[in-house]
């Protein structure tokens, strides 16, 4: 099986009195693809830096092989990153960029410092080349690359010097989705090819669930919930992780007994247990979970509201009793027309209560929360710049 | 709209005209031409005789840009790795001598490095004179600093070595942190990184600091005469008396400007071939 290979033990970040990671506990395996997965300035790309070495926590310590590595400086960890902006070296053209970290003497075995012969450069280079489809490419200059063709000479710069680890701080953020959906694919097959573990920073869910092992999705310095991508989807920990991790509609319910939810008044048969007898409790329903039926036949009845045409299917808002509900479907129903749905048990999925109760989850304003999210991912990259200092 | 805005530029074209082109057409003229405005290349070769005072103009402003770089490169590079108000601070400090005048300035060594200045007399307190005599069995009653070439350099290096750090400075400040993190990242120690990264991408201002040095240092001709007392003529010197002084012979005047000139312009395209791939230009 695979083993542990990083532990952060209660790492507390602060700033100036701002505390920017509150008590993070965390453990990363061998051969994993770990995704860090949250808004921006939820302390995920702070996390990447305390594992790379920029940074050192102001409480707690990071754990290499089970050996406390807090004061240990970027260069002598067996991490290489690949930056936000790649932060590739303007003066050397592709090959000498990928060659850079191969022509650093490492520390052998004995202590001895070995240097790589220009053969064993080139042949790693020239490979590392093959692996992420730049080859012909060695004599450009990196600024006349293509933004995707920069962010593989930095994966390629990174993955040639052989690292246990690879920390990846939003790569794919500056391209366009096209590039990005390929450059996923690639980046997994990669992963796989190598068996190097992965850290991976992202703000995209859909990215994260794509591609990962595990994911943690991080809010306001603290982790919320780490598990498979889908566990994340299916048993998410609260109503924060179930609004970032794709569409759900989150209703306040009251948990009757084990196996029978209440939501507007009517009880439902789910297959969530172990919550006190009438709990109040957040109930996710994905909007793909819902079944359109005749109004008669409908276990809730509601009136169509807005119509999206999304190309695989229609997203539409419906509103049942005041509260607005988006759900998916492949059939037309048209602004106006009244519907009944139907549920299935494991189509609920019943939450503690927590602090993000009520903030998410309704699709009341739902055009403008499209604006908002379009917004958040614009100011991410001023934003985690500043993480820095 | 490009073409509303450049009729502005006509008055700029007028200037460069009148004041840049046309003196140097001038000179050209001048240089090719006898005391009776006939064609003659004998300023050309009359210059031979000055050999000496060209080697001794490049020599010395090599020497002046030379330390100018020992000295600027480290306080740039440590000044843009401070926080802002030190930055702030060093750079008032470095340009403050920049708003007093230049004359006034080099006035003000000569009384520093005089037989009797305020720099002999401190060695005197101290001690340093006697020592000096006791260990070499001399019997000197001051260091002669003034009138040396010693003291020319000095002026040069006191009066031009902002312009070293300024451009330097500048480079260095507006590197991209994330390119230093980057080569940590891939093994590279302080030392390395400095090599390997701050300083190739830092070469930019290096040639641009080392022309703005060394372009003055060579045409000077007010530091030589005020600290080397006119007995180490330099080529700025021997152009001037050809204007002013009493050796007055303004075709070879214009012959010796042209050939400094092209001398530098050659030196300058050389430099520009070593910055080639940097985006910055070095020309002035």
């Amino acid at each position: 099986m695979s083993k542990e290979l990083i532990r952060l033990v209660d790492c507390v970040m602060a700033f100036d009195e701002e505390v920017v990671l509150n008590d993070i506990n965390l453990c990363i395996n061998d051969r994993e693809f770990l995704t860090l997965l949250g808004p921006s300035g939820c302390g995920k790309t702070t996390t990447l830096r305390l594992i790379g070495g920029f940074q050192k926590p102001t409480s707690g310590d990071v754990l290499f092989n089970g050996v406390r590595v807090n004061d240990v400086p970027p260069h002598k960890r067996e991490v290489n990153t690949v930056f936000q902006k790649y932060a590739l070296f303007p003066h050397l053209n592709v090959y000498e960029n990928v060659a850079f970290g191969l022509r650093i003497p490492k520390k052998g075995e004995h202590g001895k410092k070995i240097k790589l012969s220009e053969q064993e450069i080139d042949a790693r280079v020239t490979e590392m080349l093959r692996v992420v489809n730049l080859t012909g490419f060695e004599k450009r200059s990196v600024s006349a690359l293509s933004g995707g063709q920069q962010q593989r000479v930095a994966i390629a710069r990174a993955l040639v010097n052989r690292p246990k680890v690879l920390l990846l701080d939003e790569p794919l953020g500056a391209l366009d989705l096209r590039l990005r959906k390929d450059m996923q694919i690639e980046l997994k097959r990669i992963q796989q090819e190598t068996g190097i573990t992965f850290i991976y920073v992202t703000h995209d869910q859909e990215e994260a669930l794509a591609m990962s092992d595990t994911i943690v999705v991080m809010d306001a310095g603290r982790i919320l919930q780490i598990g498979t991508p889908t566990d994340i989807y299916n048993e998410p920990e609260n109503a924060f992780v179930a609004d970032f991790i794709g569409e759900s509609n989150i209703i306040d319910g009251i948990m009757r007994e084990d196996g029978v939810v209440e939501i507007f008044n009517r009880r439902f048969k789910c297959l969530d247990s172990g919550f006190d007898k009438d709990e109040p409790v957040d109930v996710v329903i994905r909007p793909e979970d819902v079944d359109i039926v005749a109004e008669d036949q409908g276990q809730l009845k509601g009136t169509v509201t807005n119509v999206t045409f999304k190309g695989m299917q229609y997203d539409i808002i419906v509103d049942f009793y005041g509260f607005k509900w988006l759900i998916q479907t492949t059939d037309l129903s048209p602004v106006g027309s009244r519907i009944g749905i139907k549920i299935d048990p494991d189509g609920f999925h019943v939450m503690k209560k927590s602090e993000y109760s009520g903030m998410f989850g309704d699709y009341s304003s739902y055009s403008e929360e499209y604006d908002e999210i379009g917004d958040a991912s614009l100011e991410l990259v001023e934003e985690d710049a500043g993480d820095e200092e | 709209m490009k073409n509303k805005l450049s009729r502005f530029a006509v008055p700029y074209v007028i200037w460069m005209a009148i004041f840049v082109v046309a003196p140097i057409i001038l000179m050209v003229i001048y240089a090719f031409s006898a005391a009776d405005g006939s064609f003659t290349l004998s300023n050309f070769s009359k210059m031979t005789t000055y050999a000496v005072v060209f080697g001794r103009s490049f020599k010395l402003a090599i020497i002046a840009t030379v330390i100018c770089l020992l000295i600027g490169y480290p306080i740039s590079y440590l000044m843009a790795r401070e926080g802002a108000r030190f930055q702030k601070v060093a750079m008032v400090l470095i340009m403050l001598p920049m708003w007093m005048n230049f004359l006034l300035r080099t006035y003000s060594w000569m009384t520093i490095l005089e037989n009797n200045g305020l720099l002999n007399q401190f060695f005197q307190s101290i001690g340093l004179i006697d020592l000096y005599n006791n260990i070499f069995g001399t019997e000197i009653e001051y260091f002669t600093m003034m009138n040396t070439q010693g003291a020319v350099v000095l002026g040069m290096v006191y009066n031009y070595l902002p312009f070293m750090i300024l451009p330097i400075y500048s480079v260095i400040v507006k590197l991209d942190h994330s390119l230093v993190e980057a080569a940590r990242d891939l093994g590279a120690d302080n030392m390395r990184v400095f090599r390997r990264v701050t300083l190739p991408l830092s070469l930019p201002g290096v040639l641009s600091g080392i022309t703005m040095v060394f372009v003055p240092s060579v045409s000077t001709f007010a530091i030589s005469q005020m600290l080397g007392g006119g007995t180490y003529l330099l080529l700025g010197d021997l152009i001037e008396r050809q204007f002013l002084g009493g050796a007055y012979n303004p075709q070879l005047g214009a012959a010796i400007s042209l050939v400094m000139m092209v001398i530098v312009v050659v030196c300058m395209l050389v430099m520009n071939r070593f910055g080639e791939g940097e985006e910055q230009a070095v020309m002035l």
